[in-house]
């Protein structure tokens, strides 16, 4: 459609674009309460559950569609419990039931939000519903994405729709070159830690400018993964030749990618000198306690942890290797990495990767949530700290109320697994 | 419908690993689920919680993971309504979608203590201190809101409308 064939339209950021398309009007206003058709629906092990007593009582004997649906059992699987294992074999009875083709055993499963884009099952363009709430990972290739409860996803599964408000949007610009050992993980914690918890409650994020156009798909989908910790409701990427290099040659289905219009509205438009950003840690109980690594000072750790829907990707082992390499993991810490999916942990193993952590004294262990949200495979103890990859260090996020959660990217946490103390593979 | 309930008051960004940590994220029960509601953060509101009471707190209230069973515990432990400065989204949508009252208001929020007695009129989102007569306003829902909150949540006005033979819009 060209403009002079169209009626001037108000221009529209890339989340009114996205969803005016899935409500099949041609302009949606933010604020505005629209129903949206969905392209996947998304649960896992430990929401699934809620998601399937609540889909009995809608009164349907089929789900809106086979193809549209992905079931990952990621957070307590393989199975840590008796309860879990329940759980598990719920959601697996339930896909068996009703003929879920998206349903990835335990052996051939990722963690959900590396899984789901590394299988082409999520695209530009699509709204994707999921009940977890880092569901938002996707808009790292320009999807508006966004989790719900469980509630909302048994709907979704019957139903295929979802109503939402259409969100306001802020755009992050982030200028300049990054610094050595920088990536999407010190650039999101370095963002929250300027809006806070609720910076951008109830928004959609989205991220441009120069540092953002060179970076990797994994940092971007490290970033869109953590907007939800703003409060955001995505976090989105435009569609550019790096989204598509790894989209295209994984896509299951037709795509269209969506652009937000050069004078679009925005609520706040931030300018981040990305140049200036030192890695990141953020101290406990809140994701927005960020620090660049020269004002940490001294902090002792007991535990490491690499992995996690936030930093369990291919760039993520690699960076940790390059740190670890011909290197051991300090004698009093415990460091634990886990990778996103089954195909990373076999890429590992045939490039060597894997070697190089088992000989650094680290844990390689198959893809799990587990220790992210203290589930198992690195609960921690009253008075432990750990470094973590992961997303989240409220208080007693990996274990005991005492413990505490300091988060990072990979090359920090590998650098202090090493130093036995916060720190960066500088000072190895 | 008219509430009257003791008040348990919290502060800025309660946590939904604060509301049900997530060890128990193994359980769907609502009943179990109440039986650990704000432990990590509260060790006396499980014993101590009686039905009807209320929880006021402060902004981002339920911020963090999408578990529903954050709600499910507030609601099964017998909490009649949550008031809070402001809700995050998820929570938000999953107490309307459960049938679990919650009203935002900042200055009641703000004003009211811990162990005092709240009325709340939900239909008229007003909230009024028992003790000293003062009466806030909620925000109001919009319309469509409404009518899943009358309907008693998402699932039974889903059932309704699939089961009317309504198409949707």
């Amino acid at each position: 459609m060209t403009r002079s064939m169209s009626k001037p339209m108000q221009p529209m950021t890339m989340a009114q674009k996205i969803l005016a398309a899935h409500a099949d009007r041609p302009a949606v206003q933010v604020g505005e309460l629209i129903d949206v058709r969905a392209d996947m629906v998304l649960a896992n092990d430990i929401t699934a559950p809620l998601a399937i007593i609540e889909f009995a009582k809608l009164g349907v004997d089929r789900v809106f569609d086979q193809d549209r649906i992905a079931l990952v059992p990621d957070h307590f699987a393989p199975n840590k419990d008796i309860k879990s294992a329940e759980q598990c074999k719920m959601m697996r009875e339930f896909a068996k039931k009703y003929g879920i083709h998206n349903y990835f055993e335990v052996g051939r499963m990722g963690i959900e939000h590396a899984l789901l884009p590394e299988q082409g099952l999520v695209l530009p363009g699509d709204v994707v519903v999921g009940a977890d709430s880092h569901t938002c990972t996707y808009g790292a290739v320009g999807a508006f994405a966004t989790g719900m409860g469980s509630t909302d996803i048994a709907v979704a599964m019957a139903t295929g729709r979802a109503w939402m408000r259409v969100p306001a949007t802020t755009r992050f610009v982030y200028s300049g070159t990054l610094q050595p050992w920088v990536g999407g993980k010190d650039l999101i914690l370095h963002t929250i830690g300027l809006i806070g918890v609720e910076g951008a409650r109830y928004q959609a994020m989205e991220f441009a400018g120069p540092a953002i156009d060179a970076l990797s798909i994994d940092g971007r989908l490290t970033m869109a993964n953590m907007a939800i910790e703003a409060g955001a409701k995505a976090g989105l990427f435009h569609v550019d030749a790096t989204t598509e290099a790894y989209v295209k040659p994984r896509a299951q289905r037709a795509y269209q990618a969506y652009a937000s219009d050069p004078h679009a509205t925005y609520d706040r438009v931030i300018e981040i000198d990305a140049s200036k950003i030192e890695p990141q840690i953020s101290f406990p109980h809140l994701p927005s306690n960020a620090r660049g690594l020269s004002q940490v000072g001294d902090v002792s750790i007991d535990q490491a942890v690499i992995g996690s829907c936030t930093n369990g990707r291919w760039s993520d082992l690699v960076q940790t290797a390059e740190v670890l390499r011909g290197r051991q993991v300090h004698p009093d810490v415990r460091c634990i990495i886990i990778p996103g999916t089954q195909a990373i942990y076999l890429r590992a193993v045939q490039e060597g990767l894997a070697q190089v952590f088992v000989e650094a004294g680290a844990v390689f262990s198959t893809p799990t949530c587990g220790p992210c949200l203290g589930g198992y495979m690195g609960v921690l103890a009253a008075g432990e700290r750990c470094i973590s990859t992961t997303n989240r260090n409220f208080l007693g996020r990996m274990g005991h109320v005492e413990s505490e959660v300091y988060l990072a990217g990979p090359a920090i946490a590998a650098a202090s697994a090493v130093l036995g103390r916060i720190g960066g593979p500088e000072e190895l | 419908m008219a509430i009257s309930g003791r008040v348990w008051k919290y502060g800025d960004n309660i946590d939904t690993d604060a509301i049900v940590p997530a060890r128990h994220l193994n359980i769907s029960d609502p009943d179990q689920l109440a039986a650990h509601c704000m432990e990590d953060w509260d060790a006396s509101f499980v014993s101590g919680v009686r039905p009807g009471d209320i929880i006021v707190a402060g902004s981002n209230f339920g911020c963090g993971s999408s578990r529903e069973h954050a709600p499910v515990a507030i609601k099964a432990s017998g909490i009649s309504c949550v008031i809070a400065a402001t809700f995050a989204r998820i929570f938000f949508r999953n107490a309307i979608n459960i049938g679990l009252p919650i009203l935002e208001c900042p200055e009641a929020a703000a004003a009211i203590e811990a162990g005092e007695t709240v009325e709340v009129d939900l239909a008229a989102g007003t909230i009024r201190r028992v003790a000293t007569g003062d009466v806030y306003q909620s925000t109001a829902y919009p319309p469509f809101m409404l009518d899943l909150i009358n309907a008693g949540g998402l699932v039974e006005y889903t059932r309704r409308r699939l089961h009317a033979g309504q198409s949707d819009e």
